[in-house]
């Protein structure tokens, strides 16, 4: 059990509210209007495709882009100095395997990363790091050189980096890219584990929904910078998304998947549109 | 070869040696030798400009590389990192190419700011060389935490409030630092040798980042130690062996990473297939 997911757990309170959202950037509107919280405990999946504006949430809810209009409330309290209360696993790390640096060496830089002068020996941040790793069942590559291990392994030291400082809400963005199934899976598990063990929110990003279906509480689907939330089957119907689009999609639900078909050619809409929403769970 | 005036040989190099070692550590793992290349050779004009205007010639060596560091550290926030560092390297060359036209330095002491004069070091350079090791030093242990987090990766740095251009010109400071110590005893060629090859060598023989700091510097000693001592004995330049003996530990790490993952490979597929059988 983790230090201080005692009573984090029995806290259902708001990790994030996201209010009337709208980004312009250069002259063009990247998020129109979104609206959606999440709770405590909640593992909600961003769905969208390439270019609908999932990274620039992400980063007007980290405060790295200030929104035209709107607000975002973290843990009730407005953006702002909210210090290590959002934990981020961005897109894409590479990390170098040249890099002489241990899976704990990374998770202890995100307990105090940002502190000037060399880490001291302390019992405390010993024990947290060791924590940290066993949540995320890292422990057995702990003294591994990070930059040699799989991606699916770096991706829970990442996600042990991110969340050593006991965030209210972890935001990784497409955390999935380039994972193969089996690590896609595990990835998914462990991420609903962790909100649900330690009483954290937990958005993450994807531009395929399959992988999340099994674990996802609710679903934010964004589409041309507008977002629709609720659970997956409030939102994944042909209706809302169509309205999302702007043209007819079809939702068609295979075995326990869920295909959404976008853009008719007699809609006067070319036919790829939105390219990756056509690929049945999008992989490739 | 331990006598009088080589004591202070012995105790400069000791210096920059070990100054050298940690701070490489980080240009390895930034991937910054172009800068730790260009910045002493943009610095070297400053030595000339020093004996134009009279002045200790460490003072226009810091002068020097700091504008550079400085100049790639603003250019590079805009454009490619390798462009910014060349057009600073070309416009300070531009400037020495003037300056030494207007000295009357003979051309040995140009030859001995290109490729270094450690066995002849002045006794007024021993104490502003060791001052500006112990600052580069004590610079690289306050920002040892926030600097690590960058190089491994800016993103993750940024999402703790580490500005990347900050940490990058900061740390183009302390190389200047670095740079401006080192220049007179190895010369402004192999400077970046120093700060090159050791920490390559000894990022390969640890996953420890401050046993590999510690090791780099320990190579950057025996490098230098072993160079001098040679040079000494052969009358060879002390240069031909830092370089060698640099591009050399490179090597030695490289085989020993390349062994020890062949090896890595080898027992993970012993076990897979006992695991099978």
């Amino acid at each position: 059990m983790i230090e201080g997911a005692y009573d984090l757990a029995e806290d259902k309170g708001e990790a994030l509210a996201v209010e009337g959202v709208s980004v312009w950037l250069s002259g063009r509107e990247i998020l129109h209007d979104v609206s959606f919280s999440l709770h405590r405990g909640e593992f909600t999946g961003l769905i969208g495709s390439n270019g609908a504006g999932k990274t620039t949430l992400l980063r007007t809810i980290l405060g790295m882009q200030v929104p035209t209009t709107g607000t975002v409330r973290i843990g009730g309290s407005p953006r702002g100095a909210h210090g290590a209360a959002v934990g981020y696993v961005p897109q894409k790390i590479l990390l170098d395997p040249d890099i002489p640096l241990r899976s704990r060496d990374l998770v202890g830089l995100g307990f105090d990363g940002h502190r000037l002068g060399i880490p001291l020996r302390s019992k405390h941040r010993r024990i947290l790091v060791e924590e940290m790793l066993e949540a995320v069942d890292a422990s057995r590559f702990a003294d591994s050189r990070v930059g040699t291990l799989s991606g699916g392994e770096q991706q829970r030291v990442l996600i042990a980096h991110a969340l050593i400082r006991h965030p209210r809400l972890l935001l990784l963005d497409e955390p999935l890219a380039n994972l193969d199934i089996r690590s896609e899976y595990e990835v998914v598990e462990l991420l609903s584990r962790l909100a649900e063990e330690q009483g954290i929110g937990v958005l993450i990003s994807a531009h395929d929904m399959n992988p999340l279906l099994s674990a996802m509480d609710r679903i934010v689907y964004i589409a041309n910078g507008r977002a629709a939330s609720g659970t997956t089957d409030e939102v994944v119907r042909t209706e809302v998304l169509s309205k999302l689009y702007g043209s007819h999609v079809d939702v068609i639900r295979i075995h326990d998947r869920i295909l959404v078909a976008a853009g008719h050619e007699h809609d006067g809409l070319p036919a790829h549109t939105e390219p990756s929403v056509w690929a049945i769970g999008g992989r490739s | 070869m331990f006598s009088g005036f080589m004591a202070n040989t012995w105790i400069v190099a000791t210096v920059v040696a070990a100054v050298a070692g940690v701070v490489g550590f980080f240009v390895v793992i930034r991937g910054s030798s172009f800068a730790a290349h260009a910045l002493p050779l943009g610095a070297f004009p400053g030595a000339a400009a020093a004996s134009l205007l009279g002045v200790n010639a460490i003072f226009g060596l810091v002068v020097f590389s700091a504008v550079g560091a400085i100049g790639i550290g603003q250019l590079s926030k805009r454009g490619k990192r390798d462009v910014a560092t060349a057009l600073i390297l070309v416009v300070l060359l531009g400037l020495g190419a003037l300056f030494l036209s207007m000295t009357s330095e003979y051309a040995p002491e140009i030859y001995s700011l290109l490729f270094g004069e450690v066995l002849g070091i002045a006794k007024d350079e021993v104490g502003p060389i060791i001052g500006l090791g112990v600052v580069a030093v004590l610079a690289i242990g306050l920002l040892y935490r926030p600097l690590m987090l960058s190089s491994i990766s800016p993103e993750l740095g940024e999402v703790q409030g580490i500005s990347t251009s900050k940490m990058e010109l900061c740390f183009l400071l302390v190389v200047a630092l670095v740079t401006a110590m080192a220049l007179p005893v190895v010369g402004a060629l192999l400077v970046f040798s120093l700060m090159v090859g050791p920490p390559a060598a000894a990022r390969a023989f640890t996953n420890r980042p401050q046993v590999a700091i510690v090791l780099s510097a320990a190579v950057a000693l025996v490098t230098v130690w072993a160079s001098i001592a040679i040079s000494y004995e052969s009358n060879w330049p002390v240069g031909f062996f830092v370089g060698g003996f640099g591009a050399g530990s490179y090597f030695i790490g490289r085989g020993w990473t390349w062994l020890s993952r062949a090896y890595a490979t080898r027992a993970d597929t012993a076990v897979e297939l006992e695991h099978a059988a």
